[in-house]
């Protein structure tokens, strides 16, 4: 269906979502562009209200709390999207072969995963992390690993449904290889669900991500973070200051943009099979 | 017959208490051989300046590290299970004593928002599920996204700064210690509890509405229709009962959530619980109580899921035979 079409016939809510992932991204492209000041500039006075030099006003250090937002989009959002892109990848690879070739693979990955889910992961998460330290390659592989087992529950299942259709077995018995019926068998016909999980993962390893970062073991000052920002500036809540809230709020914009826009294709998809 | 039935109930619920053992002891051992990966040798890394030939030795000696790997896991869980968790790096005091209170802690707030949020979401998602498509409907279902879609830190401040700063009602730091009353208590954790009930009844409220219009669509609620029941007693006398294998399942497993999402709310509230502990102690890298408090969790954890499945599978009648 032509792009303005699915638009025209989108209901309000997913508009707002689209929008809303829009205008994030616009943030995370053009941020050295649309950011005042520098990441890690002091500017003025702690706390300031906002004015017309300081959109939001200061943070605790004095930084300019609207630069360190734009940086702080282009931070989070690009690590929360690197690991659902890594947890996916290796979800989906390891779904599909686990549905392709059953048997013993099928076994041994459900056994790993059936393990590593029946941990809390927060607190596999913590634990990992006493142990490696808190820098980005561990927070990247440890949060990536424990939400591929996610994907992989539903790539395995999608491609179960799939893969017993007859034209997978055609495919078999012309001589296909194993990854060439993945890619241009299975992949295709899979695509729907997992696009709606892909959008369902990157909002929880983005809420997962600034959770770490709030409680000081996710993304490490002076890095602009909107999790860390949440951190440091806490302590302006008890003087009725609610410079934390905006840093909090656009984490929560940008979730709940996702979650609509999934919802509105879950929608679509569902309709369309009826 | 009654003899029978009960035997193959008791044989799936043991199976799935042996299944759940069985994890946590692969837990176990993923938490052990976790820190044995350390990469660079623990007693260097811990003692760092201090680190002289000799306080490396007495520090192997201590932690028992100069045993040989398997020996050391048997003999660290052996003493766990007794009660013995070893003694913290950060002030050499027993953990036992440390996490004991906190756990309890921990529980307390876990369970008073337990209290307060199961009768909340299952009453909403069944009024919701009556008023379906109406306006109340819409406006709950948006409340609830929105909910699901906040980080706790976010709904934690916001209600601080409006039921604390603003209107001085609750305390921002929920301190709690044993001379206090139990109603001073509740005062005191009245906001950590406030805030995690809207993130679990946004959840559970939402299982229960699907499941009851997933049930609404079975022949014999049109049978209560054509006889005339009023809509009301169709959901809470017919419906509902039917609904109740997924709404139990949700409720258990949004028990489980609490037990985790505790950690992040301990840390806004400064509440001494387990989750506080365990944060504090990830990053003064005081392994042995990171160990011990995250078998603890696990454990809660693992044990609520199996709860889960096994309420799942009894309230569903056709599930307790094994097919």
């Amino acid at each position: 269906m032509q792009p303005i079409k699915l638009l025209k016939q989108s209901p309000l809510s997913a508009r707002v979502g689209l929008a809303i992932i829009l205008l994030n991204l616009i943030v995370l492209v053009l941020a050295p562009m649309i950011a005042p000041y520098r990441e890690t500039e002091v500017v003025g006075d702690v706390w300031l209200p906002s004015s017309s030099e300081n959109l939001l006003g200061t943070d605790q250090l004095g930084r300019d709390l609207f630069t360190r937002i734009v940086f702080g989009a282009r931070n989070t959002i690009s690590i929360a999207l690197l690991i659902t892109l890594i947890s996916f990848s290796v979800g989906a690879v390891g779904g599909f072969l686990a549905a392709t070739l059953r048997g013993w693979v099928d076994q041994l990955l459900g056994r790993l995963v059936d393990i590593i889910m029946a941990f809390p992961t927060l607190i596999f998460a913590l634990m990992v992390l006493s142990v490696l330290g808190t820098s980005i390659p561990v927070l990247v592989v440890v949060i990536a690993l424990l939400d591929s087992t996610r994907v992989f529950r539903l790539a395995r299942a999608v491609a179960m449904d799939i893969e017993v259709m007859d034209f997978v077995e055609v495919a078999r018995l012309r001589g296909e290889r194993l990854w060439w019926i993945m890619r241009h068998e299975i992949l295709p016909n899979a695509l729907p669900p997992l696009i709606a999980e892909f959008g369902l993962r990157f909002c929880f390893v983005f809420l997962f991500i600034s959770a770490l970062s709030f409680l000081g073991l996710g993304i490490q000052p002076p890095t602009a973070d909107w999790g860390g920002m949440v951190r440091e500036n806490a302590g302006a809540i008890t003087f009725g200051i609610l410079t934390p809230l905006w840093p909090a709020g656009a984490i929560a914009i940008l979730t709940i943009g996702v979650n609509l826009v999934v919802d509105w294709f879950l929608h679509r998809s569902s309709e369309l099979r009826h | 017959m009654f003899g029978i039935k009960l035997n193959n109930v008791a044989a799936m619920v043991l199976k799935r208490i042996w299944l759940g053992l069985g994890t946590l002891l692969v837990i176990s051992l993923l938490i052990f051989v976790g820190v044995e990966a350390l990469p660079g040798d623990l007693a260097e890394a811990v003692l760092g300046q201090s680190a002289t030939p000799e306080t490396v030795e007495a520090f192997r000696k201590e932690l028992k590290l100069d045993l040989a790997p398997h020996v050391r896991y048997f003999a660290w869980l052996g003493s766990f299970v007794k009660g013995d968790f070893g003694n913290s790096l950060a002030n050499g005091r027993p953990i036992a004593d440390l996490i004991g209170w906190r756990f309890a802690n921990s529980l307390f707030l876990a369970g008073i928002t337990a209290l307060v949020a199961i009768p909340l979401a299952v009453s909403l998602g069944m009024l919701a599920a009556l008023y379906r498509n109406t306006w109340f409907d819409r406006l709950i279902s948006i409340s609830t996204l929105s909910t699901i879609s906040f980080p706790e830190f976010f709904v934690a401040y916001i209600l601080i700064a409006l039921l604390s700063v603003q209107l001085v009602a609750f305390p921002s730091i929920s301190n709690i210690n044993d001379q206090m009353t139990f109603l001073q208590k509740l005062h005191a954790v009245a906001l950590p509890c406030l805030t995690m009930a809207m993130v679990v009844i946004a959840h559970m409220m939402r299982m229960t509405r699907a499941a009851i219009i997933n049930v609404l669509t079975s022949p014999f609620i049109e049978m209560a229709q054509l006889k005339g029941v009023s809509q009301r007693r169709i959901i809470i006398h017919h419906a509902f009962p039917n609904a109740l294998s997924p709404i139990i399942n949700v409720v258990v497993l949004n028990l489980a959530y609490l037990v985790v999402g505790v950690v992040v709310v301990e840390v806004v509230f400064v509440y001494p619980g387990l989750g506080q502990l365990l944060v504090d102690s990830v990053s003064k890298r005081d392994i042995p109580v990171v160990q011990a408090s995250g078998l603890i969790f696990a454990a809660t954890y693992v044990f609520l899921n199996l709860t889960a499945d096994v309420l799942a599978m009894l309230s569903n009648p056709r599930l307790r035979r094994p097919r």
